[in-house]
């Protein structure tokens, strides 16, 4: 019944046996210890799980383990590459810096999708911005400050 | 030695201490926790609103593969209780409300069975086998239709569904209609929504059995006084549970109870010796969290010729749902306390019935029975303009309490603090420049385009609150804790939950004490390290939590004093506490540091008289009144003639929640409390269809705003500190969603005024308002 997969996840290789039905969300929380990929819903609507699988932003929810055989994953915990503990992503700075965050569940998804969002596009308007957000929820901030986290990234994104 | 400066920090925008956890994925929230042995647990649900269960099958569900155990409401009796009620009624009627119901199932979610396995899937696969046989029941859905005789009853051993009755009487309103020039009547429903912390509920109880002792973390705002509870139900010692809410994402009320499967968990880890977790999917949550609003209310109002109130009398319907949560009852309550809003109101009459239905419970959320009275007297005030052809600041401004009649007891006899209503207002036109609104809207409706411009002015009560007001006591306890290293330790009794008192409350700790706030550790959400507290609700973190932590921090400060005394040879009351240095009054060389009264308070081998050794302190706050925060709120709405749909170009605020101490924060309450009134004015609405079937049960049906959905807000402030506590502040967490949905439809129905339309119920969804366009009605 189970299968073998082989994937990167944060720049460390694994191959593991799962269940076909196990999907990517739990094989990273469940069995990778990787908790900082939240589970807000299981329609896809909210986002919260939302990772990069080969540089995409991905809700794993919608993604069997299986079908993220020979991929690269990263997670809110693999984000700033190769750096220290302490270092940060620009855009985890900006979320910091412009109070983007308050009860912080939401939060790494929302890093993600708007990490492929300044890939996408390295100067987007604010309108741009609240649209490319649209598939990530956020309750506790309005969305104001998350705009003004992802436009200072991207500004010193682009300074870089 | 050099003593070291530290900048002020009270007031300032410092970004927040929680962050660097929450933004790398290190943070720990309840279901991101595994404990070595631990079993899953999945409800059965009901899929039925109102039925008799007339057999429940296990047989199968109990033979499958990694099913540890099966328990139903049966197997509970005698051993966990029913969930609890908190209420201050004179007559409440309290049916039970079981962790799994045994005789019939009320509302669609109503747990029937807890199935146990050794992972989730096992635990939901068994689940799906564990036969349930319903006979199907009338529903009882609509709130009204609950009230005749004849309808179906939610607990027939009740003989109503009329939980309670509260009157209220304050002068004569009769004679007050009688007497008025214009008598305005209104059905306002506030609809049903639903909280929706974006981290589903989720538990894990673990039993030791050496120690006795239980071991519950939960996604709870309130962790102590879910510990008593769990003591009650289960019979078990309150000393011998530790509750544990760890990171909890967002709660905003619905975490503000005692829920079934906290019970259940707790009973079953300590049944089976090895730990439960559940936690709830997005759908359970629906259906299993609480909901809040479902207000119905006819409204008749007198007014004199000059717009000024003279009198209101209210027909208040709450539905409760299918069983009392935890302050179910007295949620509607505030609603009442709450009428009167800014204004001056002579004569009020409200006649508030609870209604059992089968539905979801409702209870605390965001505002908790506030909103819903804001919502009534401010669209009050906008149908008196519209009445008497008045501008509805002037109609605001006729009735305001004035400034220099603080305190203010109003008809409710609850006693405003401090306020300035006329000034926020003030500053609000001038901000938002309200005459240039107007006259371009003259300008556009020349056009033919449809544009509206909407007022609140809003008044809360918060800062809960005085112990002799609510059932579960309303004070507040912390311990400070100056370490031997320097490091200062808060223990606070709140329990926050995205509100930021990790970065308010060591803003206040370095101020007062003069330690850099990387020194300033501050826990909370945890009975064995904090062992008192009453916990997060009601805005109540700062206004009560953070006067607890300044009554801590004066003790600290005056020992501090006797020690630097000492150390200097001088008087006590000659010691003065700047930054971190204490020093004699005058003479400006001769002065300890904080570091020094550390060493002699810890080594205390040269003890001032009388002082013992260390520097910790621990101090309850009891508050003498609530708070009272308000402000002003205007929007700009355009709405497109085609298809009725609105657009907010403009959301500007002038807010008042006394001192601030991190305007960033405050600032961020804001934004996210108007977004949830924005919300309810336009998007959200919980959906029941005739059978008691919840229609809007996911995120592709209950319409939870996006990104693009709503506008940036203009934040300004007046500050009108409170009385009531030391800290001079009110607090903010639920301001913002108080204030803006009145504002919202009140934009909508200005815009639509030119087709008649004197009120549109909520959501304002563009199809609502579109018919309004065509017909000129009033519904």
């Amino acid at each position: 019944m189970k299968r073998t997969i082989h994937l990167t996840v944060n720049g460390r290789e694994y191959s593991l046996e799962v269940e076909p039905r196990l999907l990517l969300a739990h094989l990273l929380r469940n069995h990778l210890d990787l908790t900082g990929t939240h589970i807000g819903c299981e329609t896809s609507l909210c986002g919260a799980c939302t990772v990069l699988v080969d540089g995409r932003a991905v809700k794993s929810c919608t993604l069997l383990a299986v079908q993220a055989e020979g991929r690269e994953v990263t997670t809110i915990e693999g984000l700033a590459e190769g750096a220290g503990p302490d270092q940060l992503h620009p855009l985890q700075e900006a979320f910091w810096n412009e109070h983007g965050l308050q009860c912080g569940f939401c939060t790494p998804g929302m890093i993600m999708t708007a990490h492929q969002l300044l890939q996408d596009n390295a100067e987007p308007s604010e309108d741009e911005i609240r649209h490319g957000l649209d598939g990530n929820l956020c309750r506790c901030t309005g969305y104001q400050n998350i705009v003004r986290a992802v436009q200072s990234a991207a500004a010193e994104m682009r300074g870089r | 030695m050099m003593a070291t400066t530290v900048p002020k920090q009270i007031g300032a925008r410092i970004r927040r201490k929680e962050d660097p956890r929450l933004i790398t994925g290190s943070s720990t929230y309840t279901d991101d926790l595994k404990l070595p042995g631990m079993l899953s647990m999945v409800l059965v649900r009901s899929p039925h609103a109102h039925a008799r269960i007339t057999e429940i099958d296990l047989s199968e569900a109990e033979g499958m593969d990694g099913v540890v155990a099966i328990v139903t409401g049966a197997d509970l009796e005698g051993t966990v209780a029913g969930l609890p009620v908190a209420h201050n009624l004179e007559e409440l009627k309290e049916p039970p409300h079981r962790p799994l119901s045994i005789d019939k199932v009320r509302y669609v979610g109503d747990a029937v069975a807890a199935v146990v396995a050794v992972d989730p899937s096992r635990a939901r696969d068994a689940a799906e086998r564990v036969h349930v046989g319903y006979e199907s029941l009338e529903a009882v859905v609509d709130i009204e239709a609950a009230t005749e005789d004849g309808s179906p009853l939610v607990h027939e051993e009740e003989g109503s569904n009329i939980a309670f009755e509260f009157p209220f009487l304050a002068g004569d309103v009769d004679e007050a209609l009688l007497n008025a020039d214009v008598v305005l009547r209104l059905r306002l429903m506030n609809q049903r929504q639903i909280p929706v912390a974006l981290e589903p509920r989720s538990v894990i109880a673990q039993f030791d059995r050496g120690f006795g002792k239980i071991t519950l973390w939960s996604s709870t705002q309130i962790p102590h006084l879910l510990r008593t509870q769990l003591a009650i139900g289960l019979g078990f010692p309150e000393h011998s549970i530790r509750v544990i809410a760890p990171e909890v994402g967002g709660g905003f009320g619905s975490k503000l109870n005692v829920y079934a499967e906290e019970f259940l968990a707790a009973h079953l880890a300590r049944t089976l010796g090895r730990p439960v977790k559940w936690t709830a999917d997005r759908s359970e949550g629906f259906l299993a969290t609480t909901h809040g609003r479902d207000q119905l209310n006819d409204v008749e109002v007198g007014v004199d010729g000059e717009g000024r109130l003279l009198g209101m009398r209210v027909r208040m319907l709450q539905d409760l749902g299918a069983y009392h949560q935890l302050l179910t009852p007295a949620i509607p309550t505030l609603t009442v306390l709450m009428l009167p809003g800014c204004y001056r109101l002579p004569n009020l009459e409200v006649h508030l019935s609870g209604v059992f239905t089968n539905k979801t419970p409702t209870d605390a959320y965001r505002g908790a029975g506030r909103p819903e009275a804001t919502f009534l007297i401010e669209r009050v005030m906008d149908h008196i303009a519209a009445e008497l052809d008045l501008d509805p600041a002037e109609v605001r401004r006729r009735n305001f309490i004035a400034a220099d009649d603080f305190p203010a007891t109003t008809a409710t006899e609850v006693i405003y603090d401090s306020g300035d209503y006329q000034t926020a207002l003030d500053r609000l036109l001038e901000i938002a420049d309200y005459a240039g609104l107007r006259r371009e809207q003259e300008e556009r409706r020349a056009r033919g385009e449809v544009m509206g411009i909407g007022l609140s002015t809003y008044v809360e009560i918060c800062g809960m609150g005085p112990s002799a007001a609510l059932p579960a006591g309303g004070w507040e306890a912390c311990t400070v804790e100056v370490r031997r290293t320097g490091a200062v330790v808060v223990k606070t009794g709140i329990s926050p939950h995205g509100q930021g008192q990790e970065t308010t409350f060591a803003q206040i700790v370095a101020d007062r004490l003069g330690v850099p706030i990387e020194a300033v550790e501050i826990a909370h959400g945890d009975t064995d390290y904090v062992p008192e507290g009453i916990g997060t609700f009601g805005s109540r973190g700062m206004a009560v939590g953070g006067a607890a932590l300044s009554l801590a921090l004066d003790t600290i400060r005056a020992k501090a004093k006797k020690f630097a005394a000492h150390l200097l040879e001088a008087h006590e009351e000659d010691i003065e506490y700047e930054g971190d240095r204490l020093g004699i009054k005058g003479a400006p060389d001769r002065f300890v540091t904080l570091e020094d009264v550390i060493g002699a308070a810890y080594l205390a081998t040269d003890l001032p008289e009388g002082v013992e050794p260390g520097l910790a302190a621990t101090h309850f706050f009891e508050p003498p009144n609530f708070t009272f925060p308000f402000g002003a709120h205007l929007c700009v709405v355009d709405i497109d003639p085609e298809t009725g749909e609105p657009t907010l170009r403009r959301y500007v605020g002038v807010d008042d929640c006394g001192n601030v101490i991190n305007p960033m924060i405050v600032d961020g309450q804001l934004h996210g409390g108007i977004a949830q009134g924005i919300a309810q004015a336009l998007f959200e609405e919980a959906v029941y269809d005739r059978n008691g079937q919840l229609v809007t049960g996911t995120l592709m049906d209950y319409a939870l705003p996006k990104a693009s959905y709503l506008p940036n807000y203009e934040l300004h402030r007046t500050t009108t500190p409170t009385p009531v506590n030391p800290l001079g502040a009110k607090g903010i967490g639920e301001a913002g969603t108080i204030g803006s949905t009145p504002c919202v439809i009140n934009a909508i129905v200005d815009a639509l005024s030119p087709y008649g339309v004197r009120h549109l119920e909520m959501p304002a969804r563009p199809e609502k308002i579109w018919r309004a366009m065509g017909s000129g009605a009033s519904e």
